[in-house]
């Protein structure tokens, strides 16, 4: 199995490993206490700060792991959010046709038309932020894209030869949708899903930017950027770890979800 | 009439509910903003007599169902109002703004969309082999970088270090084309680097289902070359989903383009909108918001009709 | 060397030498490229200004929802655009006196009740229509009126009549009122033609520029006006103020040489952008202060140990250094310093101390739930990393601070003088009863700390009466100790105002009135040629 891996999803595994592994161990990992002041601002790494510290003299590492933990936390449960609701809703307005797809569809391109930033901006500043709110809210946002997308997987699957033979069998909805349309359109459900986890990963963090993110003295990466951005026109590199750390997961889950991609279309095509 | 008169006919029909939807949407939300435009103005100097006689003056204590009838009416007399906070009208702001977002977009889409489609039809060429991974790995990059940090960075490279580029991309009526183009060099790199990577991709994958169907081996045994089969037989059948691609695109280069536009500080919609909102200036916030829509769905109405069109079988319906 | 420097300096003077052209011979000479900045500065400044040339101004505080009217300005831009097109009755000086714009002298009765502003002959709007004291009447009166919006309209209670004879206008006040001068030289007083009844946005006054471009939220141009009264004002030809929100775009359009000043520098990035060359950092102390606070009628905080808790657990030392970073000095709970005419400077310095913290705390009898204090950016340049440092030294103390990030948008009109514990700052006064009537006085619209003092309220009114100087130090002192030991202020920080200025700029001078010289930078400095 390991064999037919390829280096480059290897890499994507490894390093999307390494960083969800970080997360869950913060506290274990960290060298100091999250919100614990241990020196002056913008200090150059040495060997008690490996990273330097912050823009009011915390240690750069502990931050960046702690704040890790929040992104991918954050991420996360807002893509599954999206997935869950996006999927089961896609797949339902396939199935069912009609009206109720022509409602679901055209609320779907009603939000999807005004621009996801803005709603999320105007909407964050009615309700109080919090991290459920921000879950809740960037996973609704985001369920468009993957309702459209396994509405549209759904719909030609819908009128495959094998999904009529099940419903003239007599089969409920529930089978149709579980048993023959899901395990088809599961690949590029897959791909996808890691697509959204690095949209999830970069809208949490321009929200952080914008100042919307979670509540200080937590801080996700882009609240790290955000924190720190002032020094970088001055070379002081404490805002670019917290970028290249989402961007090495960012490319890392798009490795991994590439290397699904390719599996499944050389299945399709094997299937011809 | 002719299946596709009545199609685009009813996409028409359809955009236009969609965006009376929008306005209702838009204006609820506003709505529901703590605070409003006469809070908003007065800020920090607000005192409750002043904030009662500007409220008057805005015309705020009516009823919010009265004030969006009323602006709904304006609309249908192409009439969309004055600001509430600075009593501009609104079309003729929202007009030079508009220009220059649009201005940056084209800047952008010119560069970025045939290099994506070239990029892509590249990768697809040496498939699997390294111009194909460079470019791979390349656009990867770009795209998860966030924006505002390819911003910053460029702006400490080029723009101070160097001094190639100006990193205020301020543009104005009396400025040339040459003086344009100058001036938002910096933020259209960047919303090409955005962009660029999601078009390339889609191209590549959508040119790559297509080479496992017989006819393009068909193709390949005429002898015929790599490029030729993929450019003549793969791409005319791939465009239905890379026009799909590029349109989203596109809306997000005049919809999405707000960080670019704070870090660059060019006077576009996006910046216009949020400061809108934070204002509390509904009318103006109202006329954004339906313009970002209208956009949003004029383009995807295009994309519809680009993929029924290259598609026989969807233009000759059963 | 020497006398040959000096021949340099004497060449410039008589503008035969460029700056450039200096700072090469100065090199060669083997003089420091910050001494040879120095003297080119002096030696140019006994040239005097240069007339000429476009000035370039980077702000932060401009939206596109700002308008011309000069009664609802609010932030740094549209105070910008109103000290350029326009004029007050009086202004206040740098060093804190009257400066006489468009009244010639004013003069006030024994009992400080009347006063009398008299108009400057022959001055004329850019409409060509000359100031009379009507124009005055009517712009105090449009401000004044109790329809009005104007962000003045505090300052100008307590008016008792008001008219115009002649050249003169006249203002009889309720109470005697020694500072009335200072009163009028408010800011938003622009004096408007016929008061602005007629269209407050016309953007028409008798300043030294003429409106050109107007786009809200982007740009401001202007041109010099040829028939500005004073000459020794206005030296550049055009003005041209960009709005840069952004920090970080700010200080790279000044470091690329995009514009030649720029307000609002970060004390963080400070004394980084100083190393860059052409630059220089002008920073002044002043009056305006950040502060925490506290609703002293809303539990927890009506109890006085719990505040005198919180006011003890606020490390200010750490505070400015790291969040002011040593542009700035410590506060001492009371609104005022010593940049205040009649200040007490003896009044003893309230120190961090967690173990007196935490006695009151214990004392105060808190039953040990979070405190939860409201916080944006928009309260001030580093407000959220003020509270996560307050926390920090709080959580020494066994106090539970709780902090609430809101969003900047919204957070004047929902979280300050609403929620009982916030972030928040004030530009301060130009004199100390200012200060007090317009946010401790237990009837102001401001009063952010729900202050009700019936001693204090009486101690300010009998300070406004008195004319005699000694009395009035001391009668400011109680107020001031009644505020640090009584008040629900934490004042941790005076905050310096702090530009960024090209080497380009001459005849920059501080003005510890606010940002940019009070905004007379575009008007007072002139360009290098």
């Amino acid at each position: 199995m390991i064999k037919n891996i390829p280096v480059s999803a290897l890499i994507g595994l490894m390093f999307t490993g390494a960083y969800f592994f970080v997360a869950i161990a913060a506290p274990l990992i960290a060298p100091y206490g999250m919100a614990e002041i241990v020196g002056d601002v913008w200090e150059p790494p040495s060997p008690e700060h490996l990273l330097g510290t912050d823009n009011i003299g915390r240690d750069l590492l502990t931050r960046m792991i702690y704040g890790g933990r929040t992104t991918i936390f954050i991420a996360a449960a807002a893509t599954l959010l999206s997935f869950l609701t996006g999927t089961s809703l896609g797949l339902l307005a396939a199935v069912l046709g009609g009206w109720a797809d022509q409602a679901l569809s055209r609320a779907v391109d009603l939000v999807m038309s005004i621009p996801t930033l803005i709603l999320a901006l105007v909407i964050l500043a009615i309700v109080p932020v919090t991290v459920p709110i921000l879950i809740l809210v960037m996973g609704l946002l985001d369920a468009t894209r993957p309702y459209r997308l396994s509405r549209s997987v759904a719909v030609d699957i819908n009128v495959m030869d094998y999904v009529e033979a099940a419903k003239l069998r007599g089969e409920g909805r529930g089978w149709v949708i579980f048993r023959e349309i899901l395990p088809n359109a599961l690949s590029p459900l897959v791909a996808e899903f890691g697509l959204r986890f690095i949209f999830m990963v970069l809208f949490i963090s321009t929200l952080s930017f914008l100042g919307l993110g979670v509540q200080p003295p937590l801080a996700d990466w882009g609240g790290i950027v955000k924190e720190n951005k002032d020094g970088i026109v001055y070379g002081i590199g404490a805002a670019l770890y917290p970028a290249v750390a989402i961007a090495t997961l960012a490319i890392s889950v798009n490795l991994v979800a590439d290397w699904v991609l390719n599996r499944t279309t050389s299945l399709k095509g094997g299937r011809g | 009439m002719h299946p596709i008169l009545k199609l685009v006919s009813q996409r028409l029909a359809l955009g236009i509910l969609l965006l009376l939807g929008a306005s209702a949407l838009i204006f609820g939300l506003t709505e529901a903003l703590p605070g409003d435009a006469a809070q908003a103005v007065l800020g920090q100097s607000a005192t409750a007599e002043s904030l009662a006689n500007l409220r008057e003056e805005m015309g705020l204590n009516r009823p919010a169902l009265t004030r969006y009838f009323e602006w709904l009416g304006g609309i249908f007399q192409g009439d969309l109002g004055q600001s509430l906070t600075n009593k501009l009208d609104i079309s003729e702001s929202i007009g030079k703004r508009l220009g220059n977002t649009l201005f940056l977009a084209c800047v952008a889409a010119v560069v970025s969309v045939p290099l994506a489609i070239f990029l892509g039809l590249l990768a697809v060429r040496f498939r699997n082999r390294w111009p194909d991974k460079l470019i791979s790995a390349v656009t990867l990059t770009t795209v998860s970088v966030p924006e505002f940090l390819i911003g910053y960075i460029l702006i400490y490279f080029i723009s101070v270090k160097l001094g190639w580029f100006s990193s205020l991309a301020i543009i104005n009526s009396s400025m040339s084309l040459g003086q344009k183009l100058y001036a938002v060099a910096l933020p259209a790199f960047v919303l090409t680097l955005v962009v660029l990577a999601q078009m390339m991709r889609m191209t590549r994958a959508a040119i790559l289902n297509l080479m496992q169907s017989a006819y393009i081996e068909t193709a390949e045994l005429k002898g015929l070359s790599t490029f030729q089969v993929i450019a003549r037989h793969a791409f005319p059948n791939a465009i239905s989903p890379i026009v799909n691609v590029v349109m989203l695109n596109l809306a997000y280069l005049v919809v999405g383009v707000v960080v670019v536009e704070v870090v660059f500080v060019y006077p576009g919609m996006g910046q216009y909108l949020v400061d809108a909102v934070t204002k509390r200036d509904v009318p103006v916030v109202l006329a954004c918001g339906v313009v970002f829509a209208a956009v949003y769905i004029g383009l995807n109405m295009v994309a519809d009709i680009v993929s029924i069109l290259a598609n026989p079988r969807l233009r000759h319906p059963k | 060397m020497n006398e040959q420097l000096t021949h340099m300096s004497k060449q410039v003077t008589a503008g035969k030498l460029t700056r450039r052209e200096f700072m090469g011979k100065a090199a060669a000479l083997g003089v420091s490229a910050a001494m040879a900045s120095t003297m080119f500065a002096d030696a140019a400044r006994a040239a005097g200004p240069v007339k000429g040339g476009t000035m370039k101004i980077g702000m932060l505080g401009g939206e596109s929802t700002n308008t011309l009217d000069p009664a609802v300005a609010a932030t740094q831009v549209p105070g910008m655009v109103l000290r350029l097109y326009g004029e007050q009755i009086v202004d206040v000086t740098a060093e804190g006196e009257i400066d006489y714009r468009l009244a010639e002298s004013v003069e006030g009765s024994a009992d400080a009740k009347t006063w009398n502003f008299k108009v400057r002959p022959g001055v004329e709007f850019q409409n060509g229509k000359t100031v009379t004291a009507q124009d005055f009447l009517r712009t105090v009166e449009r401000h004044a009126n109790e329809d009005s919006k104007s962000g003045a309209l505090g300052v100008l209670k307590g008016i008792k009549s008001m008219k115009a004879e002649g050249d003169v206008f006249t203002v009889e006040m309720e109470n005697p009122t020694a500072d009335l001068p200072y009163l009028m030289a408010d800011w938003h007083l622009v004096v408007q033609p016929d008061g602005g009844f007629d269209n407050p946005n016309a953007g028409i006054g008798t300043g030294p520029y003429i409106i050109e471009v107007d786009e809200p939220g982007v740009r401001h141009t202007f041109k010099k006006n040829p028939n500005y009264w004073d000459d020794s004002l206005g030296h550049v030809d055009e003005v041209e103020v960009l709005v840069i929100n952004d920090a970080t775009a700010r200080m790279a359009a000044l470091q690329s040489g995009q514009v030649h000043m720029v307000n609002s520098v970060d004390p963080k990035v400070a004394s980084l952008l100083e190393r860059a060359p052409n630059l220089e950092i002008k920073s002044v102390s002043g009056r305006a202060h950040y502060v925490f606070p506290m609703h002293t009628n809303t539990a927890p905080f009506d109890n006085n140990d719990l505040r005198l808790a919180l006011k003890y657990a606020v490390n200010r030392e750490e505070m400015v250094e790291k969040i002011l970073r040593g542009f700035g000095s410590v506060g001492n709970d009371i609104p005022v310093n010593e940049s205040y005419p009649l200040f007490d400077n003896t009044i003893e310095q309230r120190k961090y101390d967690p173990e007196k913290a935490a006695e009151h705390y214990k004392k105060s009898g808190h039953d040990g739930s979070p405190i939860v204090l409201y916080v944006s950016d928009a309260a001030f340049a580093g407000a959220v990393d003020a509270a996560q440092l307050f926390q920090q030294s709080a959580a020494a103390a066994g106090i539970n601070l709780q902090i609430e990030r809101t969003p900047s948008d919204g957070y004047w009109s929902e979280v300050w003088n609403n929620k009982p514990f916030c972030a928040s700052y004030w530009s301060g006064r130009p004199v100390q009863d200012q200060m007090y009537t317009t946010a401790y006085l237990s009837s102001a619209d401001w009063n952010d700390t729900r202050f009700n003092d019936p001693e204090f309220d009486k101690l300010l009114f009998e300070a406004r009466g008195e004319l005699n100087v000694e009395k009035r130090v001391e009668l400011y002192s109680k107020m001031a100790r009644i505020i640090r030991d009584k008040g629900g202020l934490i004042a941790p920080m005076f905050n310096d105002f702090v530009d960024g200025v090209s080497t380009q700029v001459q005849g920059y001078k501080n003005d510890p009135n606010g940002f940019l010289m009070y905004s007379w930078a575009p008007i007072k400095c002139w360009l290098d040629a």
